[in-house]
């Protein structure tokens, strides 16, 4: 047992990092929100030759031969440095297999991805080439559906569109690939949500070591300190949890075990998003009026999480699933007594 | 990273599940909570069956008795004992995981051939003489005095929430040594025999009703020189070095039971008036969130043993670890509060089920935002020493 990231694993995530804050540093994601638009394709084509969509594919199919676990890795940096665009969606298209995979592994086509809803909201429309449908049944793939732009999302960087109805496709798996997709999706973006509730961490932090109030650093005072102090803990907890799941799912594929339960995953997800929730709230309130103006980015993370917080599945979801298999146990602890 | 054991490890745990399953049933039924004197019997003979077996000492090093075990193996050691109801550290708490290990380290060659046998043997149990009423979560401000006359300390003052005080031989206790000097610049590390003339033990009764800890009056105690840890005036130092033993394990069976306890509550919520507190969304969900809590503590559990495997400690995972389950076992006796309603009134049980033992439970759960370090305390380490915000003093 040993869930210290090895030094190879170390390394991807040094090297992710340092491109991602040359490549998407606040002020070029700060560019984006004042202009909500398409992904920037030249960025999609730099973070595919980062292997960030073809990670875990096979070296014969032009992947790094990675698993989960550094998925985890991975994802929780594109969280870290908020990276706008259907990260999630594109990385899972890319080990569907055909054309679309490989096209979605080079980056050289932007999948998106939602659950099947008449009307449904679908994010990054417009940059998208493909959108993989998830409901109950198969996965199916469809081209860019047509729909009506909101003028007002949520997230400046995450344009969102009412999509009317989806037409049915091309099924590309079973439905153990749908709940594989739906299972790994959830994983990676609760890697994210603890990127970017560190991220958030980080810059109540750094606002708080320098914001002077009654002659002071604002961060000096318990009442702001043990704020940032909560952010950080469940923050660290999530991660553990992410690692731990994602490393579970990696050691069953590797056994030729059967896909176990999804609780580690459920749990993971639930506590990340919380996390991310509680941390980005919390920036924005460490900043006190400034966190409340669109001149600083606390607000992108906040909002950020609560795009996350609904992306495959939702927390409440996970919660709902977690229930389910404590259900079970409950049962069995009646039998035990 | 991996979840996996090794082949050594498994080896450890298939050799440690069979020496349990032929041991407890030989155990004798646990004392009743309030004989100390059956409980101390209880825990030292438990602590001499692991030694005689080889499992006493899990984490010292080998070379001071212990078994040396890797933070896998000792994380192991905790998961199976709990798992299979084996006995609790109880009165051996404080020798062998903070005294013993801190004589380990700082003690001489004399006081580790003199105190570590007795440790690992189960021969002897110890307390610990730290806070004071005025020196709590600022400890260094402690005011117990200890005067230099010859070979001995002279040493006069008052102790608190001293546990197992009443049935300890020895006790390791911090006393001011340089009044002058800074703080933390005054303070040495002794140990007290605990049947020296002007020591008077008085048990404090705790919220639960039953008498954990004490307190303790001393009152010219003369311990001797010879019995000092570490030089003097540099007590503080060699008190700080137990936290560079924080392996991350120290709430491995409180986190197995909690996994338990929001178990037995989900079928407390789904048995109880046709379950309609399971059809509660909101009530089913607060289940979920609590569980799910455990499992990603169970998570970093197993990250920090880790961190400790590769650097010697789990830093400041044990503060993380602790803010985080005090704020869901916190939670969790809440919501078993609200599933036994108006049974909750009595201690004793008025169905004959056993679920009325959640009430207790969750007054225990009371003193983890406050003992070992409150979780105000804690919220600066993490704040200060992770985050790097300023002090506020």
């Amino acid at each position: 047992m040993d869930l210290e990231p090895t030094s190879e694993q170390a390394a991807l995530r040094d090297e992710l990092r340092r491109f991602l804050a040359d490549r998407f540093d606040p002020d070029t994601r700060r560019a984006c929100a004042d202009h909500p638009g398409a992904v920037d394709p030249a960025a999609w084509k730099e973070l595919a030759s980062m292997g960030v969509f073809s990670l875990t594919l096979a070296e014969a199919d032009g992947g790094v031969g990675l698993g989960l676990a550094e998925a985890a890795i991975v994802f929780e940096e594109l969280g870290r440095a908020a990276v706008p665009g259907p990260l999630a969606a594109t990385f899972l298209a890319a080990t569907l297999g055909g054309d679309l995979a490989q096209a979605a592994a080079a980056g050289d086509a932007v999948v998106g991805a939602v659950v099947r809803a008449e009307p449904a909201i679908v994010e990054h429309l417009d940059a998208l080439d493909a959108l993989l449908v998830l409901s109950d049944g198969a996965p199916v793939v469809v081209d860019r559906p047509g729909g009506r732009r909101l003028e007002r999302p949520l997230d400046p960087l995450t344009p969102v569109h009412l999509v009317d109805s989806l037409p049915d496709g091309i099924t590309v798996g079973d439905h153990a690939d749908a709940a594989r997709l739906q299972r790994d999706g959830s994983l990676l973006v609760a890697a994210m949500q603890v990127g970017l509730g560190e991220a958030a961490v980080v810059s109540g932090t750094g606002y708080a070591k320098e914001r002077q109030q009654f002659g002071k650093p604002i961060g000096s005072f318990q009442a702001v300190k043990h704020l940032l102090a909560e952010a950080h803990v469940w923050v660290d907890v999530a991660r553990a949890a992410v690692h731990a799941a994602a490393v579970e799912l990696d050691e069953a594929a590797a056994g030729g075990a059967p896909p176990g339960s999804t609780c580690g995953v459920d749990a993971a997800r639930l506590v990340a998003s919380e996390a991310a929730a509680g941390a980005t709230a919390t920036c924005v309130q460490v900043h006190g009026g400034m966190g409340f103006t669109w001149e600083v980015d606390a607000h992108l993370l906040l909002k950020r999480a609560a795009v996350l917080d609904v992306a495959f599945g939702s927390a409440q979801a996970a919660c709902e699933a977690r229930a389910d298999a404590l259900a079970v146990a409950a049962r069995s602890v009646s039998r035990r007594r | 990273m991996r979840l996996r054991a090794t082949e050594a490890e498994e080896a450890f745990r298939a050799e440690l599940r069979a020496w349990l399953d032929e041991v407890l049933p030989t155990l004798p039924p646990p004392p009743d909570h309030e004989d100390w004197a059956a409980r101390r019997a209880y825990d030292t003979g438990w602590q001499r069956t692991l030694h005689d077996a080889g499992y006493a000492g899990i984490a010292w090093p080998t070379e001071y008795g212990g078994r040396g075990a890797s933070p896998s193996e000792e994380l192991i050691f905790l998961e199976e004992t709990e798992r299979a109801g084996a006995p609790y550290v109880g009165c051996n708490f404080v020798g062998t995981l903070h005294a013993g290990p801190t004589i380990a380290v700082e003690g001489t060659p004399e006081q580790r051939a003199a105190f570590l046998p007795g440790i690992l043997r189960g021969d002897h149990v110890w307390c610990q003489g730290f806070s004071e009423p005025e020196a709590g979560s600022d400890l260094a401000s402690l005011r117990t005095r200890a005067v230099r006359d010859g070979d001995h300390y002279v040493v006069t003052g008052q102790k608190i929430w001293t546990s197992h005080a009443h049935v300890a031989d020895h006790c390791e206790l911090l006393v001011r040594t340089d009044p002058e000097a800074p703080k933390h610049r005054g303070i040495s590390w002794l140990i007290m025999p605990m049947h020296l003339p002007g020591i008077e033990v008085r048990p404090l009764k705790t919220l639960t009703g039953v008498s954990e800890f004490s307190e303790m009056f001393l009152d010219e105690v003369r311990i001797p020189v010879a019995n000092r840890v570490g030089d003097e005036n540099d007590g503080w130092r060699v008190a700080m070095v137990t936290f560079g033993f924080e392996r991350g394990t120290a709430f491995v069976s409180e986190l197995l039971r909690s996994k338990v306890l929001v178990e037995d509550l989900a079928r407390i919520a789904a048995a109880r008036g046709g379950g309609v507190a399971w059809a509660d969304g909101g009530t089913r969900r607060e289940l979920a969130r609590c569980a799910a809590e455990l499992d990603a503590l169970w998570a970093y559990t197993k990250r920090n043993v880790s961190r400790a495997a590769h650097h010697g400690n789990a830093g400041s995972g044990g503060s993380v670890f602790k803010l985080a389950y005090h704020e869901t076992r916190e939670r969790l006796g809440q919501l078993a509060m609200d599933l036994l309603g108006r049974d909750a009134l009595a201690l004793d049980d008025p169905r004959g089920a056993t679920d009325i033992a959640h009430v207790e439970e969750r007054l225990y759960a009371l003193s983890l935002s406050i003992a070992a370090g409150t979780a105000q305390i804690q919220k600066n380490i993490v704040g200060e020493r992770v985050l790097g915000l300023p002090r506020e003093r």
